[in-house]
């Protein structure tokens, strides 16, 4: 029988650890409690969950390179290695790495992988590409079951049929779902020619939206050669996918609505440019028809027709001129006339024989005698009397 | 017209468009604008007959042989 010393066999004990690959390098998952920061720098803390304990401690070398310190009550996940502290003879957890774990370390995790993309330009606005406005193809990336593939279909259908579609089905949770969704988005670039894509998944926990987060995801969406419209989850979600985008919708339905014009509103518009085009044409006729008036008024003024119309008002003019004229005189004449003959009433013989004169005239010749050798003895004479003639022979 | 038929929507919507801008611009003949008002008038009309009959064509791309892609028509489960 051998007998060992104690520290032999706690050396035994320590090579056996240290000899096993797997405690020298693996991940340990609990919460942290027991939390102390010693004065020398070295952190030492409890791990725990519903059955054990396992005691760590972090260097003070170590400590200086963590990014995350935790408190008592977190959930890590440490890295590190397992072995025997032989003054105490008891083993424990030597960390060199901690981090939160489940969705604080997811955050850590996509914190970190964003930073690093946005460095490389992967968000840089000046890439983000304008999207089609008449796509004729319209590529899918998401899975050909659930709601999402429906819910982009009927608005594709409702919206634009104009449109063909290409769906690139993959599956979008999961491990495999990364690697998958990277592949189809390459598949629609290399082999088909879509114009723009969606990238899209329904709603779901963070956990479920993770495969959006990852980076083979992210450089596909960067390396596609038509413009990608992302549509994750739901309005409050945001992946990585969204950020590469060159447009990021805040669900698979808007994603696919502004993938495509709305016909509705096209039609509505190519209504509106008929109406405008049939104003435009009745304006322009009615502009036309006024200027040929007017040059026809114009025409109408040198028309031959004008001239003898002119000639025509000019002669009646001259005519009414004439004949004013020619009236105002014939009364002067007229009045002439009136006044002659009341003089020449006024010298007629009867009004002497009124007043008891008489003429003498020759029976024979005629003559008025006016003197006395003008008759002899014998004569015959008429005597002219107011009212008549007597007749008489000279003694 | 010969080769109308060949025009797309988008072409046709652009043309359409480009032919109002011409006749608002109002520079023209009136023989101009008389052929530009039928030429659009066929346009809107086509546009809207081209919006009317439109039939979504979907297909998924499930794989891809000799470097050409294999499409299957596709249609989403209720």
């Amino acid at each position: 029988m051998r007998v060992y010393t104690v520290h032999q066999i706690t050396q035994y004990i320590k090579e056996v650890f240290e000899l096993d690959p797997l405690l020298q390098d693996l991940w340990v998952e609990g919460e942290v409690s027991n939390y102390v920061h010693s004065a020398a720098g070295h952190v030492y803390f409890t791990l725990k969950d519903a059955q054990s304990e396992l005691r760590c401690v972090l260097w003070r070398s170590q400590v200086a390179q963590q990014e995350y310190l935790p408190g008592n009550g977190d959930a890590v996940v440490v890295h590190g290695r397992a072995s025997v502290y032989e003054a105490r003879g008891s083993y424990q957890f030597y960390v060199d790495h901690i981090q939160l774990a489940g969705a604080g370390a997811l955050f850590l995790q996509l914190q970190a992988l964003q930073e690093k993309l946005e460095r490389e330009g992967l968000f840089a606005t000046e890439r983000k590409r304008p999207l089609p406005r008449f796509p004729r193809k319209v590529g899918v990336v998401t899975s050909p079951t659930g709601a999402a593939v429906r819910d982009i279909l009927h608005i594709l259908q409702r919206r634009y049929p104009l449109a063909e579609v290409v769906l690139s089905p993959t599956l979008v949770q999961g491990e495999e779902a990364p690697p998958q969704i990277a592949a189809a988005i390459q598949a629609l670039n290399d082999h088909t020619d879509v114009d723009v894509m969606i990238v899209a998944r329904g709603g779901g926990s963070l956990e479920e939206l993770w495969a959006f987060n990852d980076e083979r995801v992210a450089r596909a969406i960067f390396a596609s050669r038509v413009p990608v419209i992302s549509g994750v989850g739901h309005e409050t979600d945001y992946t990585i996918a969204d950020l590469v985008a060159d447009v990021r919708a805040p669900t698979p339905s808007a994603a696919a609505e502004l993938a495509v014009p709305d016909r509705r509103e096209l039609r509505s518009q190519a209504m509106q440019h008929h109406a405008l085009l049939q104003q435009r044409m009745l304006d322009r006729l009615a502009e036309q028809k006024k200027d040929v008036q007017q040059v026809l008024a114009l025409l109408r003024r040198f028309s031959p027709r004008a001239l003898v119309d002119r000639w025509r008002q000019s002669l009646d003019e001259r005519f009414q001129r004439l004949y004013t004229r020619q009236e105002h005189r014939l009364r002067l004449w007229h009045e002439q006339i009136r006044g002659m003959g009341l003089r020449l009433q006024a010298l007629s013989p009867q009004a002497t024989l009124d007043r008891g004169y008489a003429i003498v005239s020759s029976r024979d010749t005629g003559a008025v005698v006016t003197r006395t050798a003008q008759v002899g003895s014998g004569d015959g004479i008429d005597i002219h009397v107011s009212d008549g003639h007597v007749t008489a022979v000279v003694d | 017209m010969e080769g109308e038929t060949e025009l797309t929507f988008e072409q046709a919507f652009q043309q359409l468009e480009e032919v109002v801008r011409q006749l608002e611009s109002g520079d023209l003949t009136l023989e101009q604008s008389l052929s530009l008002f039928e030429r659009g008038m066929h346009l809107a009309r086509l546009c809207e007959s081209k919006l009317d009959q439109a039939e979504q064509k979907v297909s998924q791309l499930v794989g891809v042989e000799g470097g050409r892609p294999v499409l299957t028509s596709f249609e989403a489960q209720e």
